[in-house]
Parts: structure tokens; sequence; C-alpha cells
């Protein structure tokens, strides 16, 4: 037993030190993108168009990435993206979980309508596709962060409800929230200090899948281009461009694709590392 | 008798969400700022053309009496017209319905194999470094969703190595004798083969990208249940009457432990269906999900409404039949 536990220990090491890695780095560019991207973002210059990455024959120096069909540096858009993405994800993503983890720990705690009321409503919410879901808003709501914000918030926040409110029904079963009952505590301040304690690992890690959620949802309605405006750099928009001259130009496509392969990927693993380290089980 | 109730409550449940589905469409499309009507007219349609055509189509009642209008015509089998096709939407809709379908099945079928393979092989191999290497190769396409394995295929399958094509569900230059818009079934059943490899070659790489995220859930699953199983007595018993371990494995330990795969495969069948909306986007493949978004971005309500309910009732009908066949597979529940 002691071997197993100290090989999970040591899986988890390395998977969790290169995500927290991957996001520095990302968190760092997204900061500082005015200062380091070596171009502007938004320049175009259509003599420059379509220029390889700087190792192909034919490339110009300083365009490390080389450029888009309009001329515009892609390693600067990349870098500038990054800042709507983590945007995306620490925002949208903490809100959500804010907004589900506590319907979902009320509709498991106190059961009886409040549970009926959301759990009809997380049924209802199930049926939709959520791509579609997420497009439908955006046409509401009009582009722009916040209503991306809001239509990943209004969309996601069953993920939360739904895994938090089982894990919530099973805490309030066990004795030690019996006996917190009976010394005399109300409902609500029994939920907060005795349930919500032993769910948040949970949450935790429910929350940075979230974020990596964010971050692919935010460039699906940017390829559809219904994210910010067009210009703006944005991973997906990227990647939108980079479909169309998927043929003339890979490397339009393939770095933010790989930007937010690695993004998503440390997300999970993120939480995922988390989950092995606080799990009590494994502790 | 249980069974039967347990039945009408969930037909009951199912009706309350498509209800609540409906509402929810239909306010929050009414709410989209900019008049569909006014799009569709060329730009010299005067002020009376607009009110004319938005009387025509209804537009100008009040939401909650447009909504009636629209549900006793749902229930009459009426789903509207479209604005900017202008034929019914439910002919529109049941046209691109069966592209949809092929490509989820496809999508099934290719994830149940390759998780099922990933999880016997991991299995046979446990605790050996291939049974790890199948662990991490699982754990990456649990994390990545489909989108983004649309796009490494496009990449690997579509540019860099050109085997399948990116977009599109048939090439449109060939002739096609079909009747029904299954294409990849009737072209099976009408034995040209030749058409049937270039619908395949279209629809591989967007029916892939679905299947990977859930063959890995698969995968995950069955290999956890199996390696459970693999300890109960009746399969040591198995394996002391001299079975070999592909036998034990396949014949005694499989059919328990793929219970609770099957549960899991039935709800993640609809979060695949789901994800058809942007492949199908991703590859230009002509299905629902696809008119689905050029719905959105035209304005064009009754279809959109038309589509959205369509799907729920797919995702709801597969809820059921997994509970339904979960009922009746599990013992326990059947004499409970």
């Amino acid at each position: 037993m002691a071997d197993g536990r100290a090989q999970i220990r040591r899986r988890a090491g390395p998977r969790l030190w290169l995500s927290a890695l991957w996001l520095g780095l990302l968190a760092l560019a997204a900061l500082l993108a005015p200062w380091i991207a070596p171009k502007d973002p938004l320049a175009q210059d259509l003599f420059l168009g379509r220029l390889p990455p700087f190792w192909a024959a034919g490339a110009e120096p300083g365009y490390w990435l080389g450029t888009d069909s309009l001329g515009r540096d892609v390693l600067s858009r990349l870098i500038h993206g990054a800042r709507l993405a983590l945007t995306v994800a620490l925002v949208a993503g903490s809100i959500t979980c804010l907004i589900g983890a506590t319907l979902g720990l009320l509709a498991g705690y106190l059961r009886g309508w409040v549970d009926i009321v959301i759990s009809r409503a997380i049924d209802i919410w199930m049926a939709f596709p959520p791509v579609l879901f997420s497009i439908l808003l955006i046409a509401v709501l009009g582009p722009g962060l916040s209503s991306i914000i809001i239509a990943i918030v209004v969309i996601d926040w069953t993920r939360f409800a739904r895994v938090v409110r089982a894990e919530a029904m099973a805490q309030g079963a066990m004795d030690y929230v019996a006996s917190a009952q009976v010394a005399g505590r109300s409902r609500l301040s029994t939920m907060v200090t005795e349930i919500l304690p032993n769910v948040l690992p949970t949450i935790v890690v429910l929350l940075t899948l979230e974020m990596g959620i964010a971050v692919i949802v935010e460039a699906i309605l940017s390829f559809v281009n219904l994210s910010i405006s067009t210009d703006d750099p944005t991973w997906g928009g990227m990647i939108a461009e980079g479909r169309t001259s998927i043929h003339q130009a890979w490397w339009v496509l393939i770095f933010p694709l790989i930007a937010l392969f690695l993004t998503v990927l440390s997300f999970s693993q993120l939480g995922e590392g988390l989950k092995d380290r606080y799990d009590p089980v494994l502790r | 008798m249980q069974l039967l109730r347990t039945f009408l409550l969930r037909l009951l449940t199912t009706a309350i969400t498509l209800i609540g589905v409906a509402v929810i469409v239909f306010v929050v499309i009414r709410v989209v700022p900019g008049n569909p009507i006014a799009m569709m007219l060329p730009p010299g349609a005067t002020d009376e053309d607009i009110a004319r055509l938005t009387a025509q189509y209804g537009l100008d009642k009040p939401i909650p009496e447009q909504f009636l209008i629209w549900a006793s015509g749902v229930l009459q089998g009426d789903f509207g017209t479209s604005i900017t096709a202008r034929q019914p939407v439910l002919d529109l809709v049941l046209g691109r319905l069966p592209a949809t379908l092929e490509l989820s099945i496809m999508a099934l079928v290719i994830a149940v194999i390759l998780g099922g393979v990933m999880a016997l092989t991991g299995t046979r191999a446990r605790g050996t470094k291939v049974e790890a290497g199948i662990d991490v190769a699982n754990g990456m396409a649990l994390s990545v969703p489909d989108f983004l394995w649309g796009l490494v295929l496009i990449l690997l399958f579509g540019v860099l190595v050109p085997v399948f094509h990116i977009s599109g569900r048939v090439t449109p230059s060939l002739d096609l004798p079909f009747t029904t818009n299954f294409y990849l079934f009737e072209s099976v059943l009408r034995l040209r083969f030749d058409l049937w490899a270039d619908i395949v070659s279209h629809m591989f790489m967007p029916a892939l990208a679905l299947a990977i995220p859930l063959a890995a859930i698969i995968g995950q699953l069955l290999k956890q249940s199996l390696k459970e199983t693999m300890h109960l007595d009746y399969v040591t018993l198995s394996r002391t009457k001299g079975y070999g371990e592909n036998h034990v494995i396949t014949r005694e330990a499989l059919p328990n432990a793929i219970l609770p795969t099957l549960t899991l495969v039935g709800v993640q069948f609809t979060f695949l269906i789901g994800g058809t909306v942007i492949i199908e986007r991703l590859f230009s493949y002509e299905g629902l999900g696809n008119m689905a978004i050029d719905a959105v971005i035209n304005r064009d309500l009754p279809l959109i409404q038309g589509i959205v309910i369509l799907f729920a009732v797919i995702f709801t009908a597969v809820n059921l039949v997994v509970d339904l066949s979960y009922a009746l597979l599990n013992p326990r529940l059947r004499h409970g």
C-alpha cells in the first residue's frame, strides 16, 4: 500500500509542475503582451502575407512564427490572444463554479422543492446541445467579452450543480452531519461548515476542468465568428483563418492549435494532479 | 408493474423537459436584436412590406400567443416555415437528420471499438509498460475535446498525409442515385461500393474526432471494471479450470464488467451528438448542426426552434432508451 501511494505521488509530480509551468508562462505572456510581442498584432502588410515560420525557406527575420494571409504576425497575435483566453478561463470559470456549486449544494443538502426545481432545470439544460446553445446566446447578447462569459456561465453551471448535488447528498446522509444537527446548528451553517469543506476537493477539480472548457468555448465562438470583434487577436479567430488557408499556410493553424491543446491539457492535468495530492484516501 | 410505473414517470419528466426546452428557446431567440424579416427583404423594401411579411410569419403578435400558435402547429406536425429557405421547417430538418445520425452512429461504433480494444489490451497487459502507455493515451484523449481533435486530424490526414477528405459529405461532382438521405446505408444496399468509399472517406475524420473522447471514457471505465471483476472468485475458478487468459477476460470477466460501461455510453452518446454541431461546421459536413449555425447567423427563428427541439427530442429519447434498457438488463432493478 505504501509503495502504491509513493508511485501515485511520483506520477502526479511532473504532471502537476509541467502544467503549472505552461500556465505560468501563459499568464506571464498575457500580462506582458504589449512589451514582449515583437510586432503589433493588428498591423497588416499585404506584401508580407503568408510568410512561413523562421526555420522554413522564404522566412522573413523578425516574424518568428510567420504571418497570416493579411500579413499579421502570428507570434504577436498568439501572445495577445493569451489575454482573452486566460481572462475567459479565470472569470467565466470562477463565476460558473460559484453559481453551479451553490445551486448543487442547496439542491443536494436541502432536498425538497429546492432540489426538485434545480434538478428539473438541470434536466432541461442537459437536453440542449451546448455548442448550439452558446452560439444562440451570443447571437442574442451580441458579441463581446461579457457576452462570452455570460454564455459560459449560463450553459455550464450544470456541470458543477450535477456533481456537487450528488456529493452533497452523499455527505448529508453521514453521521457527522447528523451530529452537527443534533448539536443545534442551523441547516445553512451545517451546509457551509460541514458539507462544503468535504465537497471542496471535487469543486476544485471541476473548476480547473471548467477553465479549460471555457478556453475551448471561447475558441469555438471565435471560430464561428461570434466571439469579440473579428480583428482582435483570438486563438479561435486565428484557427478559423488558418482553416480557410490550410493548404497555403499550415502554420497559421498549427501554432494557435498547439497553444490551445497545451492549455486545455494543462488545466485538466492540474485538476487531476491536485486531486491526487489532496484526495484524503491517498493522503 | 414496477417497470410500467417507472416508464410512465420517465415519460412524464421527458415531456416536462421538452416543454421547458421549447419555452426557453422560444423566448431566447425572440429577444434577438435585428428584425429577421427586414434582413430577408431587398434593401429597397418599404415599411409596409416589412409589416406585411412580419404579420405573415406571425411575428407581430405577443410572445405567449406566438408560442401557443407554434405549439399547436407542432402537435399537428407543422413546425412552421423557414424564413431564409421558405420551405417547411420539418422538411428541411428531416432532410438533414440522416447525415447527422449517420455521423453520430459511425462515431459511436468507432468509440466502442477503440475503447474496447484499449480496455482489453490494458487488462491483458496488466502491470506492464503497455498498460501505462494506454493510461497516458487515455488521459490525453479524455482531456482534449472533439473540436481540437478535429483540427489535429485535419492537419495530420488532410494536409500532412492527405488520405481523407476534410470537407463535405460526398464529392460534389459524383452522380448520386439515392432516394433517401442515408447515403452511407443506401450506398451499401445498392452495392455501390465506389460511392460508399467516397462517403466514408469524408465521414471518417469528423467521426473519429467525435469518437476519441468517448473512446477514452469507455476504455477507462471498462478497464477499471474488468480489473475488479478479474479478482472475483468465479474468474479465479475458471482460471484453475485451465482456461487461457484471453478466454478468461473475454468470456468470463467481460459479460459481468460491461453493464456500468453500457449505461455510461448511453449518457455520453448524447454529449457526442451535441458535439456534431461544431464538428460538422469544422468539416463543412452538411448535417443538422451546420444548418443550425447558419440558421442562427441568418436569424431564421422558425428553423432554429425546429432544430433545437429535434436535438432535445433525440437527447431525451436516447436517455429514455438507456434508462429502460438498464432496468431491463439489471435483474436487481427488475425485481425491485
